[in-house]
Parts: structure tokens; C-alpha cells; sequence
């Protein structure tokens, strides 16, 4: 595997290399043309200067945009136990130091991606699409192939090359305005013969670079996804539950617009979230869905690397390798596992399949606040957090409920709403417990100071129990 | 003169070699070291919830003491074992152990029922997948590393320095050398 991740990197360096020489000889090339014989350097050097400035901007922005952008929202073990327990299975798998973050995405088309430049700070998020149609073996396959990206440092090179496809767009672009309005005064100024010619080039090379650019780029790309889909095999053992998990989403994929956020992060998925049918070209970030799924189909039984490289040979035809000589050294062939129970039954795959949809369901009303009242009539009451009053009648029999709240020990009564978000986020431990009073034995679920609703499950045996978003410590009593 | 040179630079970039494939052997060596934390952690998980297991089976099915008591010995046994070799005879021994009881367990309806006891069956089960995880990184590093201090010429330096083989974290009970179960 360290053979794996250090080819990478060397293929990653040669990239930036590649592309950093394409900018500099871009710049030179301007630079000759506008200022003159001596002006190769200064434009070598702005060129990289444009891409540093570009860099730190990209950097500065931080993991967290991204998650925001993509509306992801961070989960605890107990919001989705199964979706935690693989996470934390294949980070160990795949020997992270640490498991990444998990976010959900409210989002009906299956999907997955990760982030994070370095591996402590990674984040994983899979949409609750994903969540409600793969069981377990596919959840894992996908899970595996978000880990190996992280493992691979994908991110982090990713977010280096596209800079730099960016600054080439932005210097062509600036070049072609120049020209387009620049270009008639200086032409009467009558320069020498090799700035014209320079001039020319420019313009040539103004159009063509950062088709370049991109073609490197996405070949990169394509490359990645390979590996991270050997990877995955590797680490869970079982090539199928990835080819089907694909499979899945590629039959629930429908094109949807392209807004500028799904743009930027096309590269990011496990599969291109724009285009359904995904087919391969030099401008794509994915390499063909059906091709990954029969590559993976095409291992049969076998989970190596060098099983992977057979069948992608196999499928593709033609000698081009996918994976370097020193990674399909470094170990033989592995053998997969049997599929698990859910896989092999289909009647206890369907039952856990409405499981499953339940769940999400139950996890997506959670996370968006909403606190659950059982009334006698058997409607579920769902309140939204900013509800202000303390008791709600039920829509359909009209009895009052009141809603639950846990307070603060020190004068058990109802804190006022200013109270409430001056607690917000309180440092951990520095929080006064709060108590709430159960009413019965089943599920309850009550409102935090910090306005998250937290829910009590009848298995709860501990007296002491914590907000999953503010920490803070609350005492569950028997009322 | 020139013949100096060539010797000094000759030296210089032999020197410079042994120095990048012992710092190489060094960090395939931490790696091991890493990956065996890993398990070690998801080991002790596993014995920290075998005391609470057995008090609630107590409750429910006292006179299963023979079993119970098997599980209490595997456990201490585990808990004392020291190296890779002796602590994988020992956890063996104790899945075994556990496994019987959860055999005997079957027969208590009211136990089964007991959430108590689902919610630590729950963790044992997510615990033991863990270890299967880890326990395959581990292997694969240890085969990686061995691998390594094998082959030419990393086996001439591993002689002097003292890098020795690292033993496979091994289950040779069948049942158990399967990959990783996947219930939740």
C-alpha cells in the first residue's frame, strides 16, 4: 500500500511539475510578447506569483467551505450507527491515525465524497440517498473508496493541480483581453519582427494552454479513481459490494442542473454527480461507471492489487498498465471474502432495506432539529427547534403537549429564549448539567439549551448522558 | 588528484544510500509498531466489556457458571498475555470461549430480550469486526516490512542493525482466520 501512495505521489509531483513549466513557459511567452526580448523572466515569475496568490486564496477557504457548500451536515455514532461502525472499520483497514469526520448530505441521489487535505482533518460525507438504498457490502465498498482517497492524499494534490488549471485560465484570459483591445496601438508602434512573432505564439498558446491543462488534469483524475477503486477492494476484501454500490447509483443518477457549487465539485464524488451516463472522455473526471463496475466484476474472488491490474487489463484490452511495478511487487494475490447475509437472503435484505429507509428518515429529522411528540392518538408530533411557545396541541385530537426541555439544575424553570443562545456552543465541561425528566420507558426525544433536539433511547441505562452538539452533560432522572 | 575525487564522491553516495534505506527500514518498522497499537486498542475495547457481559448473563443464568467461568479465565489470560504470538494464542482462546456462551445464551428468551444485553452484544460483535480490520492492516504491514529486510540489499543492513522479522498476528482456528464478519 505505502508503494501505492508513494507512486502517487511521484505521478502528483510530475503533474504539478508539468503543469507549473506549461504556466512558466506561458508566462515567458507573454512576457515576450508584451514587454519585450527582456521581458521572459518577469513573466515566467508573475505567472508563478499569479498561481501562489490563487493558492493561498484556495487554502485560506479551508475544508469547512466545502462541506458548507455541499450543505453536509456532521454526524455522531448514535445518529447513524451502521454508516459510523464501516467508517470506522475501513479507517482501520486502511491504518489511518485517525477516523475522519462523517457528514450527511440531505440529498436524494446517491453519492460520496471526502475532503480534507491532510489525513488528521479528513471529513467523509455520503448523501442520504446512499444511506437509504446500499446495505451494508455496498456501503462499505463506497466507504473504502472515500478512505483510500483520503489515504492517497487525493485531496490535497487535487486542490494544487486545479489551482493551477485556474491561474492558466485566468492568464490566457487576461492575454486574450489584452490583445482584443490592446492589440491595434501596439501594432502601430512598430515593434521588431520577434515580438510579432512572440505576439503570434501568444495567442496560439493563449488558446491551446489550458485545454492542456485540463486534459492533464483530468487524466490525473481518472487515474485516482482507479486506484482508489483497487484500494477499496483491497480494504474491504469484497470488489462486488463496490461494482454493485455503482451500479446503484449510476441507475439513480438523473441529470440535474448544473449549478456552479456541483461544478467545482464534480471531482470530488465517487461518482460524477453532472452526467449520468458519464461517458469517458479526455475531459472527464471519472473514468466510465459501467467500465469501473466490470473491471471490479472481472477480479472474481480475488481482492490483490495485482488482481485489480488483470482484470483492467482484462477489460480494456490493450497493454496500458493502471498500477506501477512496484505496488504489484510488493504483495500477491489476496483472496475476497463471501458476501454477507443481507446479500445472499433477499427477504432479509428487502425487510432491512424499510429498516434502513426508516432510519434515514429518523436521522434527517433529527439533524434538521425537529424534536418527536408521541400523542395518544398515535400522530408523531414533530416540532421544529425555533417552536417559541411550551406546549403545542396535537393537529389531530387537540390535546395540549407540553414541549419537552431539559433545564438547567440550579433553578429547574423554563430558560428564556436570550439564555438559550448565549449557551450555544459553551466550552466543554465548563457547562452546568442540565436534568431531564422521563416520562416513560420508550423513545423520547427533548430540546437542549443549545436548541438541538437529543434523543433518549429506551436502552439508555446511564444517568448522565451528553448533548451530541454542545457537549454539554445532561442528567436523565425518572419522572 | 582526480582519482580522490572519484573515490570521495564514491563514498559520499554509498554513504548517502545505507543512510536512505536504514531511515526507510525505520519508518516500515514504526508502521508496524502503529499498526499493532491498533489492534492492541481494539483488544482491550473487547476485554472491557467482557466483565459487564458476564455480570448481566449472571443475572439471568447463574447456574451456566462453567461457561461463564471459562470466559472469566480466557479473559485474564488475554489480559496478561504479552507478544504478538502469545496474545493472538490467547484472544483465540477466548473467542472460543465467548463463542460458547453465546451458544448457552440461546436457551434464556428473557436475557435475549434484555436490552442490556443486546447493547453489549451489539458492541462485542462491532468490536470483533475491528479487530478483524486492523488485524488484516497489521498482517499487511508486517508483510510489507518483512518483505522488505529480505530482499537485496535492505538484508545486508537488517543483519547489523538489528532489524528482525515481525511475527503475523495469526488466528489458526479456521472459523476465526475468516475475513472479517460484516454484521452490525
Amino acid at each position: 500500500m505505502w508503494e501505492a501512495i508513494q507512486a502517487n505521489t511521484r505521478r502528483s509531483r510530475l503533474l504539478i511539475g508539468l503543469m507549473a513549466a506549461l504556466l512558466a513557459g506561458f508566462g515567458a511567452l507573454v512576457g515576450l510578447a508584451f514587454i519585450g526580448p527582456d521581458g521572459a523572466l518577469p513573466g515566467a515569475a508573475g505567472a508563478l506569483v499569479l498561481w501562489l496568490v490563487l493558492l493561498v486564496v484556495a487554502l485560506a477557504g479551508g475544508d469547512g467551505l466545502i462541506l458548507h457548500t455541499a450543505g453536509a451536515r456532521r454526524i455522531e455514532k448514535d445518529d447513524a450507527p451502521q454508516l459510523w461502525n464501516v467508517v470506522e472499520e475501513m479507517s482501520l483497514a486502511a491504518g489511518l491515525a485517525r477516523m475522519p469526520s462523517v457528514y450527511i448530505v440531505d440529498q436524494d441521489a446517491p453519492n460520496a465524497f471526502a475532503t480534507g487535505r491532510k489525513a488528521e482533518t479528513a471529513a467523509l460525507a455520503v448523501t442520504s440517498g446512499l444511506l437509504r438504498r446500499l446495505n451494508r457490502d455496498e456501503l462499505q465498498g463506497v466507504v473504502a473508496h472515500e478512505i483510500a482517497h483520503i489515504r492517497n492524499h487525493d485531496v490535497r494534490f487535487m486542490t494544487l493541480a486545479l489551482v493551477m488549471v485556474g491561474s492558466i485560465a485566468l492568464l490566457s484570459d487576461m492575454v486574450l483581453r489584452m490583445t482584443w483591445h490592446g492589440g491595434g496601438r501596439r501594432r502601430s508602434g512598430g515593434k521588431g519582427k520577434g515580438q510579432a512573432a512572440a505576439m503570434v505564439l501568444t495567442l496560439v498558446a493563449a488558446l491551446v494552454a489550458p485545454l492542456a491543462a485540463r486534459v492533464l488534469y483530468f487524466a490525473c483524475s481518472r487515474r485516482r479513481e482507479y486506484l482508489a477503486d483497487a484500494s477499496a477492494a483491497r480494504f474491504t476484501r469484497y470488489p462486488p459490494g463496490l461494482a454493485s454500490a455503482l451500479e446503484k447509483i449510476s441507475g439513480n443518477l438523473f441529470a440535474r442542473p448544473a449549478t456552479s457549487e456541483l461544478r467545482a465539485m464534480a471531482p470530488m464524488y465517487i461518482v460524477n454527480p453532472l452526467s449520468a451516463a458519464s461517458r469517458g472522455g479526455l475531459l472527464s473526471s471519472h473514468p466510465p461507471l459501467d467500465e469501473r463496475v466490470r473491471i471490479l466484476r472481472a477480479m472474481g474472488g480475488r481482492a490483490g492489487w495485482v488482481d485489480y491490474e488483470r482484470a483492467y487489463r482484462q477489460v480494456r484490452g490493450g497493454g496500458e498498465a493502471c498500477l506501477d511495478a512496484g505496488t504489484l511487487q510488493s504483495e500477491g494475490s489476496l483472496a475476497a471474502r463471501e458476501p454477507s447475509a443481507e446479500a445472499v437472503e433477499p427477504a432479509a435484505g428487502q425487510e432491512a432495506a424499510v429498516e434502513r429507509a426508516r432510519g434515514v428518515a429518523d436521522l434527517l429529522d433529527r439533524l434538521a432539529g425537529l424534536l418527536l411528540i408521541a400523542c395518544a392518538c398515535g400522530v408523531a408530533i414533530k416540532v421544529p427547534a425555533d417552536f417559541a411557545a411550551a406546549s403545542i396541541p396535537c393537529p389531530r385530537c387537540g390535546r395540549s403537549h407540553a414541549v419537552p426541555e431539559a433545564r438547567s439544575q440550579a433553578h429547574d424553570r423554563q430558560p428564556d429564549p436570550a439564555s438559550r443562545e448565549k449557551a450555544a456552543s459553551p466550552e466543554e465541561g465548563d457547562a452546568a448539567p442540565l436534568t431531564y425528566r422521563r416520562r416513560g420507558q420508550g423513545w423520547e426525544s427533548f430540546r437542549c439549551l443549545c436548541g438541538r433536539a437529543v434523543q433518549v433511547s429506551p436502552a439508555l441505562s446511564a444517568s448522565r448522558m451528553r448533548c451530541p452538539a454542545c457537549r454539554r452533560p445532561i442528567d436523565v432522572v425518572q419522572g | 588528484m582526480l582519482g580522490l575525487v572519484i573515490l570521495l564522491v564514491l563514498i559520499a553516495a554509498v554513504g548517502l544510500a545505507v543512510i536512505g534505506l536504514y531511515n526507510s527500514l525505520v519508518s516500515l518498522r514504526n508502521r508496524v509498531k502503529e499498526a499493532w497499537a491498533q489492534i492492541d486498542v481494539q483488544l482491550k475495547r473487547r476485554h472491557d466489556l467482557i466483565p459487564n457481559l458476564v455480570e448481566t448473563v449472571k443475572g439471568y443464568a447463574a447456574h451456566e457458571k462453567e461457561t461463564l467461568d471459562r470466559v472469566i479465565q480466557a479473559r485474564s489470560r488475554a489480559v496478561a498475555a504479552t507478544g504478538v504470538e502469545a496474545q493472538a494464542q490467547a484472544e483465540q482462546a477466548l473467542s472460543g470461549a465467548l463463542g460458547r456462551l453465546m451458544l448457552v445464551v440461546e436457551q434464556y428468551p428473557d436475557l435475549k430480550a434484555n436490552q442490556n444485553f443486546l447493547g453489549l452484544q451489539e458492541e462485542l460483535t462491532a468490536t470483533e469486526n475491528r479487530i478483524g480490520f486492523s488485524r488484516q492492516h497489521f498482517n499487511e504491514t508486517v508483510m510489507q516490512y518483512n518483505t522488505r529486510i529480505q530482499s537485496f540489499p535492505a538484508n545486508i543492513l537488517a543483519g547489523t542493525f538489528g532489524f528482525t522479522e515481525e511475527t503475523y498476528f495469526e488466528l489458526t482456528d479456521t472459523a476465526a482466520r475468516e475475513a472479517p464478519q460484516v454484521k452490525f
